[in-house]
């Protein structure tokens, strides 16, 4: 355990600053899905380095739930994208625009 | 040795976050998101988390992925992007906040923070093991969380469902 917790505090940071910019920049709404799950593992990674940092087992166990929720939001979220695509034949966020004023 | 394993796999989770963001293909999104997953995954098993890190693999790499990889592939959306801007200026834009947001969070990591004391019953990862400890404490401090996710999965199930049947009007269609 030579490497220090904030070394990996500093790496989930960068990973949800990827996952916020790819959240920011692309259209898909398939890849857009996908990189919210990418800013869902940096912190979990977070979690999982307190949990070693103060030496409490808890913090992984709120991990688990993460990913509870995280498979949770996954089936709704591709339930929603799919019934869009149903009515609308299309999954990019720029041809959903009906709600702009 | 920790010291490689850790750069190998933080390089590896940082490089493939970058290709699910950059690769014009979904499909190739899903597959570095595959890569991602389980470089953490390595960070886990790193830090002691050894049963988080098998259900990493199974549940996040393993279903989570495939369930994106079949709904591309139902959809037939498995096709490039165009990455003309609708919005103006929404790139550099999206690039300045994520910056400031990198920034700001690397930031936060090198403060001091006023955390509580340590636990006192000694470093995780303990000879009793990983799955053990979590157990023990999933089972009983968090018990009712642990029964609210099962409500949880059970909404999302019915959700999915509402959300995906057809009304029996569009069927007679």
């Amino acid at each position: 355990m030579s490497v220090d917790g904030s070394w990996y505090l500093i790496v989930a940071a960068l990973l949800f600053s990827i996952g916020l910019v790819g959240l920011l920049i692309r259209r898909n709404t398939l890849v857009m899905f996908m990189c919210i799950e990418l800013m869902l593992n940096a912190v979990n990674l977070t979690f999982v380095t307190f949990a070693r940092m103060l030496d409490d087992v808890g913090g992984q166990v709120i991990v688990f739930f993460t990913m509870v929720v995280a498979a949770a939001e996954v089936v709704v979220g591709l339930g929603i994208i799919v019934s869009i695509f149903r009515r609308r034949e299309t999954a990019t966020a720029d041809d959903l625009s009906v709600l702009k004023g | 040795m920790d010291w490689v394993v850790f750069l190998i796999a933080s390089a590896a989770a940082l490089g493939c976050a970058c290709g699910v963001i950059l690769s014009r293909n979904p499909v190739h999104s899903a597959m570095m998101l595959v890569g991602t997953l389980f470089s953490i995954a390595v960070l886990f098993v790193a830090q002691a988390a050894h049963f988080l890190a098998a259900v990493q693999v199974m549940v996040y790499a393993g279903a989570i992925v495939v369930m994106f990889l079949f709904v591309i592939m139902l959809l037939g959306i498995d096709v490039e992007e165009t990455l003309s801007d609708s919005l103006v200026r929404q790139k550099p834009l999206a690039l300045a906040l994520g910056a400031v947001t990198a920034v700001e969070a690397v930031l936060l990591t090198r403060m001091n923070w006023t955390v509580g004391t340590p636990s006192i019953q000694g470093p995780i990862g303990g000879p009793d093991g990983n799955a053990r400890e979590m157990a023990e404490v999933l089972f009983t401090k968090y018990v009712w969380a642990f029964e609210l996710t099962a409500v949880l999965l059970v909404i999302g199930i019915v959700g999915a469902v509402v959300l995906v049947r057809r009304r029996p009007t569009e069927v007679s269609e």
